[in-house]
């Protein structure tokens, strides 16, 4: 392995290390959407991203992930923006923030003035905090093993579980033997493969938790009547659930499981994780996730600094906060939008690479994006953010041995 | 993974009992599957299946060498495989109403 393992990343006070400062505009309600958006778009393309949350119903979840975002390493400065009497708890959000040495703003609207004064002091201190992050972020060497790198799959097609995710399977085992922390999320894209999976955790105890959480997988998605499987996936050749399954799978590569964690919870060390996204209890709110930004959303409140996304039908998304790298398994999708895709891992089916030498380019790029290179969704301006209602219990104690 | 690769059919693992097509094919073109030349009734886009022997209705479709299905009827050697002939075992498939075959 040839690639540089140290790259600049930015100091946060609470000793976490990001590689990008960006500022959040978040919503608390979408009440308060259209301010808010009008407040970043300006400003774009210069780190300001915008997420938020609808609902004016309260969701202990959604208060945690918002929690875990502010205060993400890749996260400089949050300015929140309030209607006024939605019941997100504003002044908690705010004070995690403060707690965590950054700078931070309220804005609420009713107190403000209204839609037009509001989006001028929400300029006025992006103007001030920009410049203040700029002269401020302490830059810092980061290495490899400091990383926690995200992987999904989204347009999946026949050809992600043959080229791409593999692919991304070889990165992760790179990633797992530099010690950087590497994390696999379940849907009901694992539908199928609970005993194969049970048998690679690093203890019996975690197999049994992984073997629940699959059961309660299975039973969530039966009652909601849908599979994860899109018609798309279909059309490009995939048939049922477990062969989506079978295929989304190879992301994980071949290290043990270390640990299954929940939306929020950050990497303790190293090693390769599972992150469970389906809600605790009965089904409550609906699909555990929406959509493919929904998930990408919860790994990096987990810490992600980036994601790896694997596609076939071809996504064009990216992400607020962390970058997205999209690996494209299908050749002919890649020759179509070859302006949305990092790495084209489709030549391995057209004999123009192996899946090692794409894992290692992907392995690269995670390098070379970590230090600051935009991906091809970053550069297109791709900020998707999706949050929605959920409920969690907290992990177990055999979820994360060691 | 694709390392039993003949250039048009992949077999990802031994075990497996259908094909994953490398590159698209149109109705009409030919196939050879061992001793056997196969036509193709409807043109397959790049990644669909193609049974690699006959199969009976009922019996699990291996792929990955883990099953990802059952056979809704009898397969022919050399037929597509997709979800007008095997199911789920788990959840069934979500097809548009206005695309159902």
């Amino acid at each position: 392995m040839s690639a540089k393992t140290e790259f600049q990343g930015f100091l946060r006070q609470d000793g976490r290390k990001g590689i990008r400062n960006t500022i959040l505009v978040v919503y608390l309600v979408e009440c308060a959407h259209h301010v808010a958006r009008e407040i970043v778009y300006p400003y774009r393309k210069q780190g300001v991203h915008l997420i938020g949350f609808s609902g004016c119903y309260p969701n202990q979840y959604a208060f945690d992930m918002m929690a875990r975002l502010c205060t993400h390493p890749n996260t400089g400065g949050v300015l929140l923006v309030s209607l006024g009497c939605e019941s997100f708890d504003r002044r908690g959000l705010a004070r995690v923030v403060i707690d965590s040495g950054r700078p931070v703003e309220t804005l609420v609207i009713q107190e403000r003035g209204g839609t037009l004064t509001t989006v001028d002091q929400g300029q006025t201190w992006l103007e001030e905090t920009l410049a203040e992050l700029e002269d401020t972020t302490a830059r810092v060497t980061m290495s490899v093993d400091e990383l926690v790198v995200g992987a999904i799959c989204g347009g999946s097609d026949a050809t992600s579980g043959i080229t791409a995710n593999p692919a991304i399977g070889r990165c992760f085992d790179l990633l797992v033997d530099n010690n950087a922390s590497a994390i696999f999320e379940e849907g009901g894209e694992l539908i199928g493969c609970e005993q194969i999976m049970a048998d690679r955790a690093v203890t019996p105890a975690l197999g049994e938790e992984i073997l629940s959480t699959m059961e309660k997988t299975a039973r969530y998605y039966t009652t909601m009547g849908h599979g994860s499987f899109a018609v798309g996936n279909s059309d490009g050749g995939l048939t049922t659930v477990e062969e989506k399954s079978m295929g989304a799978y190879a992301k994980s590569g071949s290290s043990p499981i270390r640990g299954l964690i929940k939306p929020g919870d950050v990497p303790p060390a190293g090693g390769l994780y599972l992150l469970d996204i389906v809600p605790d209890g009965g089904a409550r709110f609906g699909f555990p996730n929406i959509n493919d930004t929904a998930e990408i959303a919860e790994l990096i409140a987990c810490g992600a600094h980036l994601t790896l996304f694997s596609t076939g039908r071809g996504s064009v998304v990216g992400s607020a906060i962390s970058p997205v790298i999209k690996v494209c398994a299908n050749p002919e999708t890649y020759r179509r939008m070859a302006g949305d895709m990092d790495v084209d891992a489709g030549r391995i089916l057209e004999g123009g690479a192996t899946l090692d030498e794409v894992g290692e380019e992907i392995f690269s790029q995670v390098l070379a994006v970590a230090g600051g290179e935009p991906t091809k969704s970053e550069s297109l301006g791709h900020q998707e953010f999706v949050l929605t209602y959920k409920s969690f219990e907290p992990i177990g104690p055999a979820c994360l041995p060691v | 993974m694709p390392d039993k690769q003949s250039g048009l059919l992949l077999r990802i693992s031994d075990e497996d009992n259908v094909y994953v097509l490398l590159r698209g094919l149109n109705a009409g073109d030919s196939l050879k599957l061992g001793e056997q030349t196969v036509v193709v009734e409807n043109s397959l886009e790049l990644g669909h299946k193609i049974a690699a022997r006959d199969i009976a209705a009922g019996e699990k479709i291996v792929k990955y060498g883990a099953p990802i299905g059952s056979a809704a009827r009898d397969i022919r050697a050399g037929e597509h495989v997709h979800l007008h002939n095997i199911k789920s075992d788990y959840i069934p498939t979500y097809t548009l109403n206005s695309e159902t075959d």
